[in-house]
């Protein structure tokens, strides 16, 4: 409703018409989300003066203006909203430019990714991208070796009864227990044996991986309708046969589905296989040596720095889709 | 030797699945029997070829911990999954459902919401761990907190896309019996929503036990799950730290078997929930 006037003359010009539809398509889907970012950070810019109040009037009372409660012990207990409406012009003013805020304001966030990651060297330690580099090669490794232990467990699922009744409950079950537990334990207990650095990451992202990928697969391979494979029975087809030629064409939206849920669930894994090893390098490292220095900003600055990371691998896997869906025609 | 003895059960194993399989009760006593076939393998290759306790323990010796451990393991039980992952499943879908109520309503807002409610949804979410520790101290306010933001997006996004999942011709046909708004969402709109949202649910359920666990290696009190995971496998007391992965995992398939019962009773008229066949 709102885009109408904006669109509406270039649709009615005849050869631009086409142009018109799709601007106006790029301007009903962008701009709702768009709405949204702002309004989102909005809120946090909103949230960070209560948040960081008694910071706030800590550095009025060093700087000798005076705050209601006047001591720090007076304030300790009182919460953030209410210091933050009995003095709010201090609070206001110093909530957005902390060395340690609890909450960091956007614009702090941002800066400190920028620095990180195009002010530095990419060689740094004190680069993001270094550290993102240490946590992408395990996630693409073990990425790897889940999608395709997925995919073979999923074709003997489908073409035995007995996998299928045996195996496929397990492999629901499993999705219930929380794995992320164990971990720490994987790490730790392959450090003891000798084996370090990329494989046991790889371990735990692969099995994150694995089990999105057997469970989409599965439903993609049994995706042909009964008159297509009675077709390939009318041509003697033999089993191989039909899984190349009719099976594994149409399972591909299946998968590429299941790999974007994939490839997210190996970041994660590769992140918390980080955290048991002393946070040496790495986005998980990064975060854990963040809190235990109470480094809020490069806390959130790894936080920002993986969700970018994630975004990248999905919409690589989205992008691969796409072009190969276009190519067999499956495209919608 | 002892290998041979090992393929040799294996293989027996699976050959009386394979008849087990062609049966009426195979649907039960097939994922029964690999199940057992599994943890007998195990216990043998433990013992035969001698695998040291630090790498790999025998079911039967986590059984031992299991048992003698009772007290410790349900007092983690309680701190971990009573109150800090239930707690925020509860205030985390609470607030999910909600908002999607809400926001359902604007077609602006649901298109403007979807697209970044996924965005979120695929985050590595349990970054926001530390941060949490941080601003609700030890206890399990924090980690409540934490599972409330990792179960508030993929609930938001399912029952979103659940509310709107209804056709013109059904909207209609409530409009000419004269039903309200209030109407229209209780038995049309929510009722459309049911599989969505207990897809949703099933989702958060699992999430709820991972951030609630990985939430206490970032600081916690002496007990709960998390906790004794990372401190008895700093001490290389692998028996126990398995009989809290079998603790835990009883609680996420108990959990998730749960809601699927409510699911089966709630949305029987689903394609997806009636007999096949």
């Amino acid at each position: 409703m709102t885009d109408a006037p904006l669109t509406a003359p270039s649709a009615s010009l005849g050869r631009t018409g086409k142009l018109g539809s799709v601007l106006r398509g790029l301007t009903a889907k962008v701009v709702p989300v768009l709405t949204i970012v702002a309004a989102l950070v909005a809120l946090w810019y909103l949230a960070c003066i209560p948040m960081n109040a008694q910071q706030s009037l800590l550095e009025a009372e060093r700087a000798e203006i005076a705050v209601t409660p006047p001591t720090a012990a007076e304030r300790r207990d009182t919460g953030g909203f209410s210091l933050a409406a009995s003095n709010p012009g201090q609070a206001i003013a110093r909530a957005y430019a902390q060395e340690r805020p609890r909450l960091p304001a956007p614009h702090q966030v941002v800066a400190e990714l920028w620095d990180t990651t195009v002010e530095k060297k990419v060689t740094s330690r004190r680069s993001l991208v270094f550290h993102a580099g240490i946590t992408l090669a395990p996630t693409l490794l073990g990425f790897a070796i889940g999608s395709a232990l997925g995919i073979l467990l999923a074709i003997g699922i489908v073409h035995s009864r007995v996998m299928d009744l045996s195996v496929m409950p397990w492999a629901i079950a499993s999705q219930t227990i929380p794995i992320l537990a164990i971990a720490p334990m994987i790490i730790v207990v392959l450090n003891s044996v000798g084996v370090q650095g990329l494989v046991p990451k790889a371990i735990i992202s692969a099995y994150l991986s694995f089990f999105p990928v057997t469970v989409g697969m599965v439903k993609g391979l049994r995706a042909p309708t009964p008159s297509d494979l009675d077709l390939m029975r009318t041509w003697n087809a033999s089993g191989l046969r039909t899984l190349v030629s009719l099976r594994l064409p149409t399972s591909l939206p299946y998968l590429f589905a299941s790999l974007k849920i994939a490839i997210a669930a190996a970041l994660v894994g590769a992140i918390i296989g980080e955290l048991p090893t002393g946070a040496v390098r790495g986005l998980g490292a990064r975060l854990l040596a963040g809190s235990y220095y109470g480094q809020t900003i490069q806390i959130w600055s790894a936080l920002f720095g993986a969700a970018i990371v994630a975004a990248l691998l999905v919409a690589t896997v989205a992008w691969i889709e796409r072009l190969t869906l276009k190519r067999m025609g499956l495209a919608r | 030797m002892s290998g041979a003895l090992i393929l040799g059960t294996w293989a027996a194993l699976w050959g009386l699945n394979v008849k087990l399989a062609g049966r009426g009760f195979g649907r039960w006593a097939s994922p029964v029997l690999f199940g057992l076939t599994l943890l007998l393998l195990w216990e043998m290759i433990v013992r035969s070829f001698d695998v040291p306790t630090v790498i790999l323990p025998a079911p039967s010796q986590i059984a031992t911990a299991l048992s003698e451990n009772v007290p410790t393991l349900w007092a983690d039980f309680v701190q971990t999954v009573l109150k800090g992952a239930l707690s925020g499943w509860l205030i985390g879908c609470a607030a999910a459902i909600g908002t999607a109520l809400l926001v359902a309503r604007s077609d602006f807002l649901r298109r403007g919401l979807l697209p970044v409610g996924n965005f979120m949804a695929a985050l590595p979410i349990v970054g926001t761990a530390p941060i949490l520790v941080m601003w609700y101290g030890f206890g399990w306010e924090s980690k409540a907190a934490v599972v409330v933001v990792m179960v508030f997006f993929p609930v938001l996004v399912n029952t979103v896309a659940g509310l709107s999942d209804n056709s013109p011709m059904q909207r209609d046909l409530m409009r000419t019996y004269g039903a309200s708004p209030t109407q229209e969402l209780r038995y049309l709109r929510l009722q459309a929503a049911l599989p969505f949202i207990f897809n949703g649910l099933k989702i958060a359920t699992t999430l709820a036990l991972i951030g609630a666990i990985v939430a206490e290696f970032f600081g916690s009190p002496t007990v709960g799950m998390g906790f004794r995971i990372s401190t008895e496998v700093g001490r290389l007391n692998l028996p126990m730290v398995w009989a809290s992965i079998v603790v835990a995992a009883l609680a996420g398939s108990l959990s998730y078997g749960l809601i699927a019962a409510l699911e089966k009773r709630l949305t029987f008229w689903h394609p997806s929930q009636r007999a096949r066949r």
